[in-house]
């Protein structure tokens, strides 16, 4: 990646396919007799980040969950990687997941396990050997910059750490989509930043698509404002009035979409409620 | 209004029978089907099994005793000190044992399974689990019905022999009863219907503990709370289904065997 003449990060160009590796069609969901998400309808195509924005308790998590199949909708359709998955059984998802990795909320360890266990946990199930369970875990952990933590218990890491191992966790499959679940919720400005910077460089290096849930504005916008260079080793701004054109917004607003649209659309956005939102 | 409160109380009930009913069920048929934790199988064991071994065997012991002292006085008023190994082999082989072995499992077992279980839940492991290509109910639920009941089975036994030990050592030691009239009564008075109640009880009693601990533990909701509530319920449903399953058993093999 060349700089330019004064050494600003050159335009980026967009790597999103015209195909969907996500759809969702109607989808509704409620529990306990109360509506959750309702009609929701969207898409995520192949390259791109859709960053899902919305007050604390609307159905973001929610929303994750129903990409993966984790919970299933009570109406409507959702289709990952062009199979219904709304329609298929508990036990035909767990080979589609292997192509979907999840990073929950506060990471989601098993207590239990050690950091390459945790990491190596998919590649155990598929019973590859040991040997090459550590060498893909280490991998995984050096993408995150923790692989002197292989022996560690998750008890033993900072909440940052745990949150990197869990990324390493999502990421050892190589998988096609990745879903994040408020990946810097509870974090300090300094290690949500790192988080952010690894979640960046899945964008930009490996070019993986992804679904990323966040409260939290700053953390969205510099997603769509910084690239991740891998000459220096971090994020750099983009130039003026440039946002990453893989990167897209999705916004719940009392159980329904308001907004899916570009950086730009979203900033410019008329609506009252985006407005006082993103303000 | 009290007829919806009922009424809403009753469909909980049935809902959850229903849960239950195909947690069980579904864990059970995991058995027959790839993959097959083995090793989950052999460290659930460990510790359900070995783990339980102190206290069945404390308890074992101390009721066979208490069992003995607290006949003698009635015994001896029909002179019949001697029935004392007969009484306590009878009691502990047909009911004491399973029973209080499979309650003292309960206390120990059932706690821990919902306990960890719901820990799991609320800390988003299972979904963690579930998202990374492994079925709990595979993973973690059919290992410990599978262990529960083996393991169970064999600490009845064990519980059975230390009670008949104790017994014995109180009737000798404190009771000045003849060691050689007690053992030999304990042993010659049991028939094949008396081992078969005491034998077959133990699998229920496992099932019951491993299914209710797994069940409230996976249907925990409400963070550290939840998991408190899910760990009572746990211990004080399997206590009370291992006793009602008891009676129903202890009824059905009477009927058959008449004894």
């Amino acid at each position: 990646m060349n700089g330019g003449a004064n050494g600003a990060t050159p335009a980026q160009t967009s790597r999103v396919s015209a195909e969907p590796i996500v759809i969702f069609d109607d989808v509704s969901i409620g529990f306990e007799q109360k509506p959750v998400l309702e009609n929701i309808s969207f898409q995520v195509r192949s390259g791109e980040m859709r960053i899902l924005l919305g007050p604390a308790g609307v159905g973001k998590s929610v929303l994750l969950k129903l990409t993966n199949g984790l919970l299933r909708p009570d109406s409507g359709r959702i289709f990952v990687f062009g199979k219904e998955i709304s329609a298929m059984r508990e036990k035909d998802l767990f080979e589609l997941r292997g192509a979907i990795g999840t990073v929950f909320q506060e990471g989601a360890l098993f207590d239990s396990l050690t950091v390459r266990d945790n990491v190596g946990y998919r590649l155990t199930e598929e019973h590859l050997t040991e040997d090459e369970i550590t060498a893909r875990a280490t991998e995984a952990l050096r993408f995150v910059e923790l692989d002197q933590t292989l022996d560690k218990f998750p008890s033993e890491l900072s909440g940052g750490m745990r949150r990197r191992v869990a990324i390493a966790r999502a990421i050892v499959t190589n998988p096609k989509l990745i879903l994040y679940d408020s990946p810097t919720g509870g974090l300090d400005p300094i290690t949500s930043t790192t988080i952010i910077e690894l979640v960046m460089k899945q964008r930009d290096v490996s070019h993986t698509s992804s679904i990323v849930v966040t409260h939290r504005l700053q953390d969205a916008f510099v997603l769509a404002m910084h690239h991740f260079d891998l000459a220096q080793n971090k994020m750099v701004l983009l130039p003026p009035h440039q946002t990453d054109p893989n990167t897209s917004f999705l916004m719940l607003h009392q159980g329904r979409l308001v907004f899916d649209g570009t950086t730009t659309e979203l900033i410019h956005s008329s609506d009252p409620f985006i407005k006082e939102y993103i303000s | 209004m009290p007829l919806a409160t009922i009424d809403a109380a009753a469909k909980r009930g049935v809902l959850a029978v229903q849960e239950y009913a195909l947690l069980s069920a579904r864990a059970l048929s995991n058995i027959f089907r790839r993959p097959f934790y083995a090793s989950d199988v052999f460290m659930q064991a460990d510790i359900i099994g070995v783990g339980s071994l102190p206290i069945v065997i404390l308890t074992g012991f101390f009721l066979g005793g208490v069992l003995a002292l607290q006949s003698a006085s009635t015994l001896t008023q029909f002179g019949a000190e001697a029935f004392t190994g007969q009484l306590v082999s009878f009691s502990m082989i047909k009911e004491i044992g399973p029973v209080v072995t499979a309650l003292m499992v309960s206390g120990r077992n059932a706690s821990g399974m919902a306990s960890e279980l719901g820990s799991m839940i609320v800390t988003e492991q299972i979904d963690a689990m579930r998202a990374l290509g492994t079925d709990p109910l595979k993973k973690l639920v059919m290992p410990r019905i599978v262990s529960t009941v083996v393991m169970l089975f064999f600490l009845v036994i064990l519980s059975d022999a230390v009670g008949i030990l104790g017994g014995g050592f109180v009737s000798v030691s404190m009771l000045g009863q003849n060691g050689t009239q007690y053992f030999n009564t304990s042993y010659q008075s049991l028939e094949f219907p008396d081992i078969l109640q005491g034998l077959v009880k133990p699998i229920f009693f496992g099932f019951i503990i491993a299914t209710i601990g797994c069940f409230y533990g996976m249907k925990t909701r409400g963070g550290t709370q939840g998991v408190g509530r899910s760990t009572t319920q746990a211990v004080v449903w399997s206590s009370i289904l291992i006793i009602t399953t008891d009676f129903m058993i202890s009824r059905t093999l009477i009927g058959i065997f008449g004894r």
